[in-house]
């Protein structure tokens, strides 16, 4: 076992149990499996690969009132995706779908060629995993930046205790935070809560990345630096992002393509450029609102 | 006809309600198998739920044992009869009181808060972060808390127990017209008692603690709609919980008799 010194910091909870903190740890770690010593983690813990998303004639209603209406979508591996519109149109209802915290009524989400919903076929050919990034950023407010980022490595022992402390480092010096780890998460800032937030979210190794307006009460300064770490995640590690904004500048500066979505449909998918060119009008009074009057080059 | 289709939906809606509980009961034992591994959060909230309300729950049993002997004992003096304190005093705490009262405070203390914290996950989107993390928010929230009240709540009653009938013995040898001295009062109570009584007591909180955690968590759980949400869940879990201890404590000390 590891000394007892470094047990006080292991457990998510032995902090605010000391001095029995290191006792209790002791005790825990006593059932765990030898993993928890190990350096090594879990095969297929390593790498990501982006993954394809298709989605087939989804609809989803709530009562009378029709939300998603024969949504057809195709993301390709590797891809940053960005579905833009107003808010109330259904896109971050569409998000929930795609990580199975909602269920359509008909129509399907495949990933890599397997149906979310169908849980054998998914538990049987399991080759990827998924991440959400939540609008309101969604800490754990009982754990420190540390224990939220190492949460799903330690619940799920993927990694040795010394290997997880390394990956919390590597994850938040990616996104800017570097030696923040024993910080509550209740002394961030909504900005820095975002950046944690991702950082969590590719403490998975994830080969899927989905955020839910990113940039929602985040000043434009912030929202540029978010735009940097989203960018820069991009040319480091080979995964397929989606996000959902109504912040249409930060959406076309990421994007390889983006779809815009009002009430519930899908009205267009295009690279920027297109989207920028298209003469939709639904669209074209999006981009003109939200550039306040400065339209997008060429239109 | 309006009239009968309300009532309708109000059974239909209780009836969900108690299925709703009972699958989430069954999810949370079926997570008892990974009890070890959570020791951690198990002995986190042991610490919060039995530590915690265990001086306001000795305060309480020490007057609720004080106010029983001056109440009885005074009555018994009128009839000669004051020697039956210590059997009264013994019985009622042990087999009523005790778990009745803490239980109740367990409630008000711990449910409630219980239910805050998981309606704070719920509203705030963290239980729907635990499931994209694939971490079932039943194991990781609603077990540990199950069993920490499973266990702390009947030794939260021992001591309620203990420092009831204590109680009313200090008051007993002190009243004067009571007047009945420790020695007395001691031997009557455990010539009344058995242990068969005190394990029906303890079990009957064992069975109240379960209660209590599954209300909290099943209440937290269906929380929605923002700050309003939370207020509204704190005060439900407390009238559901205290409802379901009153029935159950009906149910079980008829037969248990």
């Amino acid at each position: 076992m590891t000394s007892p010194d470094k047990n006080a910091k292991d457990g998510n909870f032995s902090s605010s149990l000391s001095p029995f903190g290191a006792f209790w740890t002791k005790l825990a770690h006593g059932f765990t499996p030898s993993i928890m010593d190990g350096e090594n983690c879990q095969i297929g813990y390593e790498g990501s690969d982006g993954v394809s998303i298709h989605i087939e004639n989804l609809n989803k209603s709530f009562g009378d009132h029709h939300v998603l209406k024969n949504i057809n979508l195709a993301i390709e591996p590797g891809e940053t995706f960005s579905i833009i519109g107003p808010s109330g149109t259904g896109k971050s209802l569409l998000l929930k779908h795609i990580v199975k915290l909602e269920q359509g009524d008909s129509g399907r989400i495949l990933i890599n060629g397997h149906d979310v919903n169908e849980t054998e076929a998914i538990n049987k050919n399991r080759s990827f995993r998924y991440s959400m990034v939540f609008q309101s950023s969604a800490l754990f407010n009982s754990l420190t930046v540390g224990e939220n980022i190492g949460l799903w490595l330690r619940e799920k022992r993927i990694c040795g205790e010394t290997r997880i402390r390394r990956i919390i480092q590597e994850k938040l010096s990616l996104v800017g935070l570097a030696g923040k780890e024993e910080l509550r998460t209740s002394e961030l800032s909504g900005g820095m809560r975002k950046r944690v937030a991702i950082a969590r979210s590719l403490a998975m190794n994830p080969d899927l990345i989905l955020y839910d307006e990113p940039t929602a009460e985040l000043d434009p300064v912030t929202s540029d630096e978010l735009a940097r770490v989203i960018m820069s995640l991009k040319e480091k590690v080979k995964l397929t992002t989606v996000i959902v904004s109504h912040d249409l500048n930060f959406a076309l500066y990421l994007s390889d393509r983006v779809a815009m979505m009002h009430d519930g449909e899908v009205i267009a998918i295009g690279t920027p450029d297109e989207i920028k060119k298209s003469q939709n009008p639904i669209v074209r009074n999006f981009i003109y609102t939200t550039t306040k009057g400065i339209q997008g080059e060429g239109a | 006809m309006r009239f009968f289709n309300i009532i309708i939906n109000k059974l239909l809606n209780v009836a969900q309600g108690l299925g709703e509980m009972l699958a989430l009961l069954c999810e949370t034992v079926y997570y008892f198998k990974e009890a070890p591994r959570n020791l951690n959060s198990i002995f986190r909230q042991m610490n919060l739920i039995g530590v915690g309300t265990l001086p306001i729950a000795m305060l309480v049993a020490l007057f609720v044992g004080m106010v029983l002997s001056v109440q009885t004992g005074t009555e018994l003096a009128l009839y000669g009869t004051q020697e039956a304190i210590g059997a009264i005093v013994g019985v009622s705490m042990v087999k009523e009181l005790g778990p009745v009262m803490t239980s109740l405070l367990v409630a008000g203390r711990i449910g409630s808060a219980m239910a805050a914290e998981v309606g704070a996950m719920e509203v705030y989107e963290e239980i729907d972060a635990l499931k994209t993390l694939e971490i079932s928010p039943v194991r990781y929230l609603a077990m540990p808390r199950l069993i920490a009240c499973l266990f702390t709540v009947p030794a939260l009653v021992a001591f309620s127990m203990v420092v009831g009938i204590l109680g009313g013995g200090i008051v007993a040898e002190v009243n004067p017209m009571i007047n009945v001295p420790f020695s007395v009062y001691y031997d009557n109570m455990i010539r009344a008692l058995s242990y068969q009584e005190i394990f029906k007591g303890l079990l009957k909180a064992m069975v109240f603690g379960g209660i209590i955690a599954h209300v909290g968590c099943y209440v937290g759980f269906k929380t929605s709609g923002g700050a309003r949400g939370i207020g509204e869940s704190t005060t439900q879990s407390v009238v559901l919980s205290f409802l379901l201890i009153m029935v159950a404590n009906y149910l079980l000390t008829r037969f248990m008799i």
